[in-house]
């Protein structure tokens, strides 16, 4: 029982650089809600995968009818785990991230891939898909409804978020070797598709 | 910031030694050791022991882990 949702997008900057500007989103104006981010494991391992694994602080918004019935969730923070597989090889970032408390009231999984194509190296194609399930009994529904709004508008800010990372990665960039670099775009208009698919 | 509030500093500075390696030798498949090391090292001494002080429940929770019941898409 639950939600699942699915989006492709294409980021119009180059893997490499996605990648370094991944790591350095934090802080910006969009990561508010992020309160706190660390680094708690990281392997090189023998076949060029970097792995990875941050421990992240968010705030805990819920709307107003749920603050009601669950005053004791309040006050606490969402603690969350991004793992993540840098593939050099192969060109592939795949990244998992999820809630390890508060995890009866609302559970979300979200996977992310991005990756490179080797027609198009200046371009990074980003599938995420995320799983949205709530253990409460008779208000799983509206519970998984509104943690599928907060995702989409989180992922919004990732987005926003990263593009933020990048223009500032490639401003650092151009004032070293006096380019003009094209600013980064995410064309989610011209090709995501959106298909939030719910399953019983 | 870390979420141990005395790490912050140490976060920053392993940071940046990451951000470098990260874009100089890791992406261009140099793999001349880790420059990191000592840093990594400190940072974490101390963002482990907040963790712990904090009884945040990450311990033992494997890689990757929920991605085991997922179907491969």
């Amino acid at each position: 029982m639950g939600k699942y949702f699915i989006s492709e997008t294409d980021i119009k900057t180059s893997w490499e650089f996605v990648l370094t500007a991944f790591w350095q989103r934090y802080p910006n104006p969009y990561s508010t809600h992020v309160l706190t981010e660390d680094v708690v494991f990281r392997e090189v391992t023998s076949d060029n995968c970097l792995l990875s694994r941050r421990l992240l602080t968010k705030t805990n918004r819920l709307p107003r009818w749920a603050e009601c019935i669950f005053p004791a969730n309040l006050s606490s923070s969402v603690y969350i785990i991004e793992d993540s597989v840098i593939d050099l090889d192969n060109r592939r970032f795949t990244t998992l991230t999820w809630n390890v408390n508060h995890a009866k009231l609302m559970r979300v999984e979200e996977r992310c891939v991005f990756f490179s194509d080797q027609n198009r190296p200046a371009w990074t194609r980003l599938i995420r898909e995320a799983w949205i399930s709530s253990g409460v009994f008779g208000l799983s529904r509206p519970i998984q409804e509104f943690g599928l709004a907060r995702l989409r508008s989180n992922q919004m800010k990732a987005m926003k978020g990263l593009e933020h990372a990048l223009s500032h990665l490639q401003k650092t960039s151009s004032s070293h070797h006096g380019d003009s670099t094209e600013k980064p775009k995410t064309c989610s208009s011209a090709s995501t598709s959106q298909k939030p698919q719910q399953y019983v | 910031n870390s979420v141990g509030e005395g790490c912050t500093d140490l976060k920053r500075e392993y940071d940046q030694c990451f951000n470098r390696w990260f874009a100089e030798k890791f992406l261009k498949g140099d793999r001349s050791g880790d420059p990191c090391t000592e840093f990594f090292k400190k940072y974490q001494t101390c963002v482990q022991k907040a963790i712990k002080e904090k009884d945040i429940p990450i311990e033992g929770l494997e890689f990757m882990g929920p991605s085991k019941e997922k179907a491969d898409s």
